[in-house]
């Protein structure tokens, strides 16, 4: 390779190495702020990399699955509450798991039942529970047909209810 | 090592070849696209959970993980001509920035047309929505220096370089799903070990796939061809073929 390619080369390739360690740095800095929802075990010990907990009245997204059994709906409105657990593979349950309540008003996504990744947007009350404006259904990136759908519907069984 | 590439490297020849070659690519693509699409919209089993919905999947993740392909390409095209000086690079990058910028809104917009009725909501501002975004921003940006300058090598330059320091997008984009918590699911084709979708559905993808590969590389050398002549308006052999015709 002839001088001039190479020097252009070096200039290419330092300046390339200089952005992506910058830009690595930068999403660092921000990753608590890039991630879209809190989990239920983070709303009471705080973020798993920062330790940042939030605080009553604060705005937030929660992220979890809804617990089998713990959907409670009000039989002349929309009202809904569930409970949320920390989403995990393969799907189990624990009464043990840290769970938040969430309450919300509203129409709720097809994909809506238990043991389905949710996402709500709302306000943290009382350091347990969710007073949802907004409620998203999180789905997986696993597909298959109907016919064998008995074979992952089922995978997980309810908590003991005390 | 690379002795066989250099007649490649003259406009003419290069022009010449990708003619040739438009005609097969195209056959393999409508080939390809049609038994895909037709397998995958109409014989291939509906979703446990999503039903017809998840159909869209047969396009928009092709055109998503397609969309950072191009870019990818363009980038090492963009390489090339910085630091090699290649003309035909350049050109080859010109050529691909709105075929990429184009699949990258058809991935935006087949996804806000899925997450609508799956999630319940067109768009929310998590890390693999938003920087795809980005890269949408990024193509155009591209697309916009490339007109920007009256001298071609000036815009590829600048071209060049926005594209280079683009591609620090495409990890971010690929890995954000697994670096952050996000409403969008994680990759179902492209992980470690085995697709997490059955046979029946994973083969019309895999066909259609490779139909929008070739889609891709009919559109890239058509443009690019394009771009050659508009750049060599002056030789004697573009003079010849204006005058003749195509042959």
């Amino acid at each position: 390779m002839n001088p001039r390619r190479k020097k252009r080369l070096t200039i290419v390739a330092s300046i390339l190495i200089g952005l992506g360690v910058v830009a690595g740095l930068v999403l660092y800095a921000l990753s608590q702020n890039i991630d879209l929802f809190y989990k239920p075990s983070e709303i009471y010990n705080g973020k798993d990399d920062s330790g940042v907990k939030p605080v009553n009245g604060q705005r937030l997204r929660i992220g979890g699955l809804v617990v089998p059994g713990s959907v409670n709906r009000d039989e002349n409105s929309l009202k809904i509450s569930f409970k949320l657990a920390d989403m995990r593979m393969p799907i189990a349950f624990d009464e043990n798991d840290p769970m938040i309540t969430v309450k919300y008003d509203g129409i709720l996504p097809d994909l809506f039942r238990e043991g389905q990744g949710i996402v709500a947007n709302g306000i943290l009350v009382d350091g347990k529970f969710i007073e949802a404006s907004e409620v998203l259904a999180k789905h997986d990136e696993n597909y298959m047909p109907k016919e064998l759908e008995g074979d992952g519907k089922q995978h997980y069984s309810a908590p003991v209810e005390n | 090592m690379w002795k066989w590439l250099h007649p490649y490297a003259k406009p003419e020849t290069t022009y010449h070849l990708t003619g040739r070659l438009i005609p097969w690519f195209s056959y393999l693509s409508i080939i390809l696209l049609t038994i895909g699409l037709v397998w995958a919209l109409l014989f291939s089993p509906a979703d446990y959970q999503q039903g017809d919905s998840f159909r869209i999947f047969y396009i928009h993740v092709p055109s998503a993980t397609l969309s950072m392909g191009i870019y990818v390409g363009m980038a090492i095209a963009a390489l090339c001509s910085i630091v090699w000086q290649l003309k035909l690079a350049d050109a080859s990058a010109a050529a691909m920035a709105p075929i990429g910028a184009v699949f990258t809104f058809i991935s935006l917009v087949t996804g806000a047309a899925w997450g609508k009725p799956m999630w319940g909501t067109w768009w929310i501002w998590d890390a693999r929505l938003t920087s795809q975004l980005i890269l949408l921003f990024l193509f155009l940006g591209v697309i916009a220096l490339h007109n920007a300058f009256e001298d071609k090598v000036m815009a590829g330059k600048a071209a060049g370089i926005l594209t280079l320091v683009g591609v620090i997008n495409i990890p971010i984009i690929k890995y954000s799903v697994e670096w952050w918590n996000t409403l969008h699911q994680g990759a179902t084709v492209s992980k470690m070990g085995k697709p997490s979708m059955t046979l029946d559905m994973l083969w019309p993808f895999i066909f259609s796939y490779m139909g929008f590969i070739f889609l891709i590389v009919v559109i890239t050398c058509i443009r690019f061809r394009t771009e050659i002549l508009a750049r060599n308006g002056m030789r004697q052999w573009v003079r010849d073929l204006a005058v003749k015709g195509e042959s």
